[in-house]
């Protein structure tokens, strides 16, 4: 049993029917609630419901405040290889992109974290693209051991693993892992992702299941807005969710929020997703899972992360580099998208305290993941 | 009012109110609060803490004044995982006291009662002052008391929930029973919470949450205190009964004291 059987007993365009169809009077009636249900997250996400996104939004806020009380948590990616055997349409790193290919080498590793620890993070997600032969699981694990005694939590965003290589980092160090399904839609799927081992739909549909076999203590979901639409998506997403919180049930998860933006080789978004309809989505899932954690990257502008503090979301990165040695080592290599919010991490942390908010840089133990 | 001091192993507190570290909006606003409220043991999570770092903000900020700090071992899921945790406390910290939190489940935070069993044997035997957040369970509190925990510290409700004292049967059968004081941690969401579990008999409250985020956690540091201390003051001076029925005021049965 994986996902994959509660997967196929939905259907795309008959989801797609259902939430176009909702009426403003069952919106009103999901909100009279107390506990949100799938049934009824499709309700909140329907066009029905957009008059009604500042009670959302209300409703988000209180729940988020009581839940995670007054902070928000810091963390930021460091591109370790822009080096990536697969095509995928909207990707900087996609394999048919003919630019300059990196991987960083240990000492410019080391490099990037001096600076990274500088700006006072804690908490560090690796990311490399899938190319096997340079940066697979050893590369990977390499990285881990490398940096581990600098870091209380270390996350990773790569190609889909093993259940086996999974454990294998994790008995290393590893906190998280974060694994976009990229959109639900199979057939869009195979269009954006012809070539490389990324184009199997559903060995990438099946990972977070083999991490929650490996015991891991954080998986990050998502789906990438724009290749389809994003309210069919985001409900497979929280189908997603709610499967794997009940048979992973030690695993804790987080839900991110990527919408396409431009990069070399770039590819318009098929379907729009407006900052209205993002925050809807926000608060739809706070509204669903008040424990799920909500990130929000530097991919979105300086206004609209300045008030989604408000509205539910838990953690977010600053002052990102997408490329490999962004932070100190090459800052002209291949970035894999553009960032919007280009505050530094200090004015970041400012904007954070001065709405209230506390930041927190540590919130883990790397301890309770390496006593064995 | 009669002194009435609370005693956990070595120490005594004049407060029956604990507080917690999480959820404020700043350190500065969590000592603040913290101090108005004249808690004396506050718990800190081992996995907010930089132990590396000599001046972590946290722990500057609660320094000194009368404030005894007691590491959380919130985080891990087994036993194995709580003491390398307790033991990493101990010394970082230099307590050997260690509030011991093992929740596999990261949505609830429900604590794993077969796991801090096993972890609170194993850390008395170690030399730990132990204090199990566990569910209401009556028997696990025998159970812990037997292994020498020395209170136990079971839940009024789901943790952050703020919805008071939902285990209310079973609290009651725990500090019935109990030879060790007892501590309602979790749920506690209102002052009038804290003072009706105090009226029940509980021995002290630990409350985070409520505090740390309402609108101003100085002022409800202060409500909370003054709750608890209404509640162990009234607890003392014994609740007059709950009746179903009228009380006659011209009983049927009084010519017989005119006969005898």
């Amino acid at each position: 049993m994986s996902f994959k059987d509660t997967f196929e007993k939905y259907d795309w365009s008959v989801l797609e029917k259902e939430i176009y169809e909702v009426t403003p009077q069952e919106v009103e009636k999901v909100l009279l609630k107390d506990k949100i249900e799938l049934e009824d997250f499709k309700k909140l996400i329907s066009p029905a419901a957009k008059p009604y996104i500042e009670q959302m939004a209300q409703r988000s806020n209180a729940i988020t405040r009581k839940r995670f009380g007054n902070t928000i948590q810091m963390y930021i990616p460091m591109y370790l290889s822009n080096e990536c055997q697969n095509i995928c349409t909207y990707c900087g790193f996609s394999m048919n992109n003919g630019i300059r290919r990196k991987t960083l080498s240990d000492a410019e590793i080391l490099k990037e974290v001096t600076h990274i620890k500088k700006l006072g993070y804690d908490h560090i997600l690796l990311v490399t693209g899938e190319a096997n032969k340079t940066v697979g699981v050893p590369y990977i694990k390499h990285a881990i051991d490398l940096i581990r005694s600098q870091f209380s939590n270390i996350s990773i965003e790569v190609q889909p693993l093993h259940q086996q290589e999974y454990e294998t980092l994790i008995s290393s160090g590893l906190y998280a892992v974060l694994v976009y399904q990229e959109t639900y839609h199979k057939a869009t799927y195979k269009t954006h992702h012809p070539k490389g081992k990324k184009s199997n739909f559903d060995y990438r549909l099946d990972t977070p299941d083999r991490l929650g076999k490996a015991g891991i203590h954080k998986i990050g979901l998502g789906a990438l807005f724009g290749l389809e639409d994003w309210r069919v998506d985001s409900f497979y997403t929280a189908l997603h969710l709610k499967y794997l919180q009940k048979t992973y049930w030690k695993t804790k998860y987080s839900i991110s929020f990527p919408r396409l933006r431009p990069h070399q080789g770039g590819l318009d978004p098929k379907v729009e997703m407006t900052d209205t309809d993002l925050v809807q989505l926000i608060c739809a899932y706070r509204l669903l899972d008040e424990d799920v954690e909500l990130s929000l990257s530097t991919r979105e502008s300086e206004t609209f992360r300045n008030h989604c503090i408000h509205l539910g979301i838990t953690s977010i990165s600053a002052e990102s580099k997408t490329n490999p040695g962004g932070y100190s080592v090459e800052s002209e290599s291949l970035e894999q998208f553009e960032i919007s919010d280009e505050r530094t991490t200090d004015q970041i942390k400012q904007m954070i305290q001065s709405q209230g908010y506390e930041v927190v840089w540590k919130d883990w133990s790397k301890s309770y993941v390496s006593v064995d | 009012m009669t002194t009435d001091i609370l005693k956990i192993a070595d120490k005594t507190f004049k407060s029956r109110l604990f507080t917690g570290t999480g959820k404020f909006s700043s350190t500065n606003k969590m000592r603040e609060a913290i101090l108005a409220s004249e808690s004396e043991l506050v718990t800190v999570a081992l996995k907010r803490v930089d132990l590396e770092k000599e001046s972590d903000d946290m722990l500057v900020h609660l320094n000194g004044s009368q404030i005894n700090l007691l590491p959380n071992t919130s985080g891990v899921r087994t036993a194995k995982e709580a003491i390398f945790a307790a033991e990493l406390a101990r010394e970082a910290l230099q307590t050997n006291w260690v509030k011991l939190e093992i929740h596999p489940d990261p949505k609830y935070l429900l604590p794993d009662p077969i796991e801090t069993l096993k972890a609170a044997e194993e850390l008395v035997k170690l030399g730990f002052v132990v204090m199990p957040y566990i569910h209401a369970d009556p028997v696990l509190c025998k159970r812990l008391e037997d292994v020498g925990v020395p209170c136990v510290m079971p839940l009024g409700a789901p943790i952050g929930s703020n919805k008071g004292i939902k285990t209310l049967d079973f609290l009651e059968i725990i500090i019935e029973q109990s030879k060790v004081p007892v501590i309602v941690d979790a749920g506690i969401g209102a002052p009038s919470h804290a003072a009706f579990a105090m009226e029940l008999g509980a021995d002290a409250v630990l409350v985070n949450t409520a505090i740390a985020v309402s609108q101003n956690p100085v002022d409800m540091g202060i409500a909370f205190k003054m709750a608890v201390e209404a509640g162990r003051m009234a607890y003392n001076a014994k609740l007059a009964p709950i009746k179903n029925r009228a009380e006659a005021s011209s009983p049927l049965t009084s010519f017989l004291n005119d006969i005898n």
